[in-house]
């Protein structure tokens, strides 16, 4: 198709925390910053930027992404801000790679903010105009509601009890133990969940992500600037992305189509056959636990009701056969909206380098995945990472 | 680079910090007060409701039949203009128990959100409550009933249903 | 056929009223920080300078938005400046007429790359003018908060 190589040659993030004192673009500039000199480049190196960041009502500042604009290293550069809800994170990264891939720029900036504690009462109270204007906010909906009843199908056409799922933010959370970052890691047992308070079942307390501020970002070249820059570059083998109709009470929710939509148009760039062979180390989207176990499923890592017997077999654990959240993902390190989803693309990045530390995955991976998920249960948003 | 770098920029604060006034803050309150168009189709569902009728739309190219009804087939992007009553009961397609409210604090009942599935519609239906039912006896497969409030009392509103009951 | 058209009689189209129930609070910042306090606690306005690009930010920045340099090179400008431009306000936010006009005036403060926006006081309307020297006229100490309103806004000089 004539597109570029593009390499991620740098990654930077801040901690993900309930609240920080930071401004949310000084947030983006310590995550860009960070990012900048991970690759020894400067501002001068870079050719444009691609921000991310979720509902303005977050921030409470409603042009969030000029706001954040000099944060995120745009002063004067070609300069754009994307969304689709959750799936924020991963899809700002699509649209940095394409501005690399087509030839527009050698290098780009993707640099993602969240600061969701300046909303009050509650930053939950953000997302009710996810829900119709007037066919649902009528019933006084919540945002738990989706995720409750998504869940309750996925379990119920499957046959899972709670347990099953449970295993995934236990994992997570214990992984996130060795994630600098992160927010709410914990040693927990699958009994805590099952004992933590019921929020709208079968959603309980420790099934879910907090909320968080944070920043991150990364710097993507095409290859020949890449090759000068880093003798370990991390291709960008495929990207994806593909939305469903926002009549989301027209759907079967218990399997994501749209998410196996996008792994498909990324599997078929990056030349994947076999993903549950190719792919050695991935990062789906966590906000909830089953989300976990629903995106391994539409990203055809397994079959379609399988994902909680690999858990529960120890198979996506950190040195299990297909390490799934190594990084302890959204339900460990947090969950500052798109913030998290470049998490995970760093997370991949320094897993194929051999540069995760304590949280680094056996066995020396060639190729990740990265997968967020978002807006009204409708997004799905790969990427393919390999050496 | 994660394995070398020893500290993470950002500075957590917790709410102590804040009551304790160890950082400044500035407020801002606004008041957000829209009136949105509900449009051609869902004008005429509100208006149909007011009559204590469900009315959903067909396409005439993929030949199924949706509610909430809508101007145009998101499938096949043709116009539909092809009105259709249903009726109004319906299986639960999914539910949930609920007990938080939109701000997260704590609600003394539970409510029951639920996804119901129209009879009469093609695998479509909407969300809205459940009720006069237990939390062990609901189910997703459940039949279910609209309950109406009184005609002299219906304002054009998906709460004109008051809930679904279980038939 | 327009959407329009379809709807039997205008009054068929609904409107649905609700709000958005949401506040905000806002930390002000690691760089807000310190120019606030300073402000509240000693009357002064504070900058950060970016030796490399000579540039001083008022209100104070974290960073360099041109060279990303982290600024830990602070100083205090005089509390006075230029009025670089203004309007005259007539209206409140919902479009109500105020009792008395509101003059508000950005002003750059001598040595500083930016400077402030905030309302000019003891000003009659027609005496403005772009160009025109003032100073900050700051709250009494003990009123003072923490906030930008602790300057209640600039004076001719």
């Amino acid at each position: 198709m004539g597109m570029r190589k593009v390499a991620v040659v740098g990654a930077g993030m801040t901690k993900f925390m309930r609240r920080a004192q930071e401004t949310g673009r000084e947030l983006a500039y310590q995550a860009t910053k960070m990012a900048l000199d991970s690759c020894e480049m400067t501002l001068d190196d870079i050719d444009s930027v691609a921000l991310g960041t979720a509902p303005d009502a977050f921030d409470g500042v409603h042009m969030k992404g000029e706001y954040l604009s000099d944060g995120a290293g745009a002063w004067n550069k070609p300069y754009m801000r994307c969304y689709v809800g959750g799936g924020t994170g991963v899809f700002a990264a699509i649209q940095g790679w394409y501005q690399v891939a087509s030839g527009l720029f050698d290098t780009c900036l993707v640099v993602c903010e969240e600061k969701m504690s300046s909303c009050k009462p509650h930053p939950q109270g953000a997302f009710l105009t996810i829900f119709d204007h007037t066919t649902e906010r009528a019933l006084k909906p919540n945002l738990i509601w989706i995720f409750a009843l998504e869940m309750n199908r996925y379990m119920t056409v499957h046959g899972l009890e709670k347990k099953d799922i449970a295993r995934v933010a236990v994992k997570n959370k214990r992984n996130a133990l060795d994630h600098p970052c992160a927010q709410v890691a914990a040693d927990i047992t699958v009994e805590d969940v099952l004992n933590s308070e019921v929020l709208a079942w079968p959603v309980q307390r420790l099934d879910v992500s907090p909320t968080s501020d944070g920043a991150a970002s990364m710097v993507l070249a095409a290859e020949h600037v890449a090759k000068r820059i880093t003798d370990k570059p991390v291709w960008i083998k495929g990207v994806g992305w593909s939305l469903d109709t926002a009549y989301w009470t027209n759907r079967d929710l218990y399997y994501p189509k749209y998410v196996e939509s996008a792994a498909r148009m990324a599997y078929d760039m990056a030349g994947i056959k076999e993903p549950r062979k190719e792919i050695h180390v991935v990062e789906p989207y966590d906000p909830f636990d089953y989300k976990e176990l629903h995106h391994l499923e539409g990203l055809l890592l397994c079959e379609k009701g399988e994902a909680p017997r690999l858990t529960a077999d120890g198979v996506t654990a950190r040195d299990g056969d297909m390490p799934v959240c190594p990084s302890g993902g959204l339900l460990g390190v947090g969950n500052p909206i798109a913030a998290s989803g470049i998490m995970k693309l760093n997370e991949i990045f320094w897993q194929l380098r051999g540069e995760a530390g304590k949280r680094q995955v056996p066995g020396q991976p060639r190729t990740g995945l990265a997968q967020s998920w978002g807006d009204l249960m409708q997004v799905g948003c790969v990427v393919v990472l390999g050496i | 680079m994660s394995a070398k770098i020893e500290s993470f920029p950002g500075t957590p604060l917790s709410q102590a910090d804040l009551d304790a006034g160890k950082v400044l803050t500035t407020y801002w309150k606004p008041k957000l007060e829209y009136g949105w168009d509900a449009g051609v189709a869902i004008s005429r569902y509100l208006e149909e409701l007011k009559n204590g009728r469900i009315i959903g739309i067909k396409c005439s190219r993929c030949r199924r039949v949706v509610v909430p009804p809508r101007v145009v087939c998101e499938w096949c992007w043709e116009p539909m203009n092809d009105w259709v009553y249903l009726q109004d009961t319906g299986t639960v397609n999914t539910y949930s128990i609920c007990y938080i409210r939109w701000d997260a604090s704590r609600a003394k009942e539970p409510q029951f959100p639920a996804v119901i599935w129209i009879d009469g519609a093609s695998n479509a239906g909407f969300l809205h409550l459940l009720d006069e039912v237990d939390p062990d006896d609901v189910k997703i497969g459940m039949k279910v009933q609209a309950v109406w409030k009184p005609a002299e009392e219906r304002a054009g509103s998906i709460t004109d249903i008051e809930y679904f009951k279980p038939l | 056929m327009s959407l329009i058209e379809r709807l039997g009689t205008f009054g068929d189209a609904k409107v649905w009223y609700d709000n958005i129930p949401l506040e905000s609070e806002y930390t002000v910042g690691i760089a807000g920080e310190r120019f606030l306090r300073a402000i509240k606690d000693r009357g002064v306005i504070l900058g950060t300078v970016c030796p490399a690009c000579d540039l001083t930010y008022v209100p104070p920045s974290m960073y360099c938005e041109r060279c990303f340099t982290q600024l830990d090179e602070w100083v205090e400008l005089p509390a006075k400046g230029t009025v670089y431009t203004f309007t005259i306000v007539t209206r409140s936010l919902d479009g109500q007429a105020l009792d008395e006009p509101e003059i508000l005036a950005f002003v750059k403060l001598p040595g500083a790359h930016g400077g402030l926006v905030h309302r000019l006081t003891t000003a009659k309307p027609e005496d403005v003018e772009i160009g025109m020297e003032v100073e900050v006229v700051f709250k009494p100490q003990k009123e003072r908060e923490g906030s930008i309103l602790d300057i209640k806004g600039f004076k001719p000089t």
